[in-house]
């Protein structure tokens, strides 16, 4: 017999991992609408630092050349990215989920602590639930970052029938900008996302797949906090 | 989150099942993704694309209202030089500008030629607005001529306006786009004769174009040779090499 914890609900189980591929594509099919105008630049004092993008990134994904089948891709499965996204919105809304999401009132001063700890600078980390308070901002974050990326979409797919949430973007290319900025966000995310489930290994991935984690018998002496897959009772 | 204890037998029978599911998923995803790639084209995209493109245009026209005006500028913020993107329909070496007259398709074997002249005596109206390319950029710019609305009123196209799209094409038929109705009545869209108060550059598509503010630029044809109406819709270049018949805002 083994002690196991249900950690994921099948229905979020399914929210993300149909959000990767899904995502992914928007990504994509993005970037081949962005190259058609592709302005974006990180510059101080008149100095170019990043250039969104090299010429030779766009040659090694094949960019170049594909506005229209990037507008096509987009422009249907933003529908999938829209309406997988809300479900998991209600879902964590009417599950309770979202008690172990949303940041708490403790959560913005340990995050610093929980970024020590995984930088191996700090011994000991916080105690947690199912996510600690830096999982907590990230995953409440990245739902306002795709509200955002809605929002801003639509005002750039249809900047006069909603004219007002241009209007709320700052206008047509202010929205573009963010909705680029955004999805540089989505980026970033990504690269720590997938070395944070390396770090936290097998046992914490799979609960992804199987939703429920194998505890493990804790031998005598270790500290329950400094697991961070190894969670309190609620 | 809820503990349980259970027997390893239990575990590893809802592990397998778990990542059975989870990989059997995938292969679908991986699989259908495939199929819209090998999928036949629909004017080269995928035709489940092209269903999607035209879904959306079912779902977003019924939302367009002709009332919501496209936000306008004061003329010293319109571009001293307006951007020029492109030449199509406008390579024809043998074009002569003093000959080019509008040809209006009332219907069958009925057709109304205008010169300039005519078209310069009808009421004009000036709209500075952003132009929006679907390349991404935009650009604020300040153009003049008649009101479709106005010129469909003046010269008795009450029963064509009622069909559902319109046609254009440039003389030499290079380019050509099609237009649903609704946007054309819009009071902003305009046959445009002038840009920054002066007559249109050649490069801009004299002696007329089309300026249809709640469209992409792939819509607002440059020299026009050609107006028709049509239930069905008519042939659009830019939709026929991939891209949104619709392409409204």
């Amino acid at each position: 017999m083994k002690k196991i914890v249900n950690k994921h609900p099948l229905a979020i189980r399914w929210f993300h991992w149909i959000n990767f591929p899904v995502l992914g594509v928007m990504i994509w099919s993005g970037l081949l609408i962005y190259w058609a105008n592709d302005v974006y630049a990180v510059k101080i004092g008149g100095q170019q630092l990043i250039k969104f993008f090299p010429d030779s990134w766009y040659k090694a994904l094949h960019v170049p050349f594909h506005l229209a089948e990037g507008m096509a891709y987009h422009f249907v499965f933003m529908w999938l990215f829209f309406i997988n996204g809300l479900l998991y919105v209600a879902y964590t809304a009417v599950s309770g989920e979202w008690r172990y999401l949303l940041p708490d009132r403790r959560s913005w001063r340990e995050a610093g602590l929980v970024v020590l700890h995984d930088l191996r600078i700090r011994k000991t980390a916080p105690p947690q639930k199912k996510y600690n308070a830096a999982q907590r901002i990230a995953y409440s974050a990245i739902i306002l970052m795709g509200i955002g990326s809605l929002i801003t979409g639509l005002a750039i797919y249809k900047p006069i029938q909603f004219k007002w949430l241009a209007w709320l973007c700052g206008g047509y290319e202010a929205a573009r900008l963010e909705h680029f900025i955004l999805t540089i966000g989505y980026c970033l995310f990504f690269v720590v996302h997938i070395v944070q489930v390396i770090l936290a290994g097998w046992r914490n991935f799979q609960s992804m797949i199987t939703g429920f984690e194998v505890l493990k018998a804790a031998p005598e002496g270790e500290e329950q906090s400094t697991k961070p897959l190894t969670p309190l009772k609620p | 989150m809820k503990e349980q204890v259970v027997s390893e037998n239990k575990i590893l029978r809802k592990s397998l099942v778990a990542f059975t599911v989870f990989i059997l998923a995938f292969a679908a995803g991986i699989t259908a993704w495939k199929a819209i790639r090998r999928e036949p084209q629909a004017d080269k995209i995928p035709k489940t694309l092209r269903k999607g493109l035209n879904a959306n245009e079912a779902f977003f026209s019924g939302l367009f209202n002709r009332d919501r005006l496209v936000p306008v500028y004061p003329k010293s913020q319109a571009a001293a030089k307006a951007r020029v993107n492109g030449d199509l329909g406008l390579k024809d070496a043998s074009f002569d500008a003093a000959k080019w007259k509008l040809q209006v398709v009332r219907g069958a074997g009925d057709t109304l030629f205008l010169c300039l002249d005519e078209i310069r005596k009808l009421p004009k109206t000036e709209v500075v607005f952003d132009f929006k390319c679907i390349e991404g950029w935009s650009q604020k710019t300040w153009w003049g001529g008649v009101r479709f609305s106005d010129f469909a009123r003046i010269y008795h196209l009450e029963g064509q306006t009622k069909m559902g799209y319109v046609g254009m094409s440039t003389p030499d038929k290079a380019y050509y786009v099609g237009i649903d109705m609704p946007s054309i009545l819009q009071p902003q869209t305009i046959l445009c004769y002038e840009l920054n108060g002066k007559p249109l550059p050649m490069n801009q598509g004299y002696p007329l174009r089309l300026i249809i503010p709640v469209k992409y630029g792939i819509k607002h044809l440059k020299r026009i040779g050609t107006i028709y109406f049509s239930n069905d819709r008519p042939a659009d270049y830019w939709a026929e090499q991939g891209y949104d018949y619709y392409s409204g805002h």
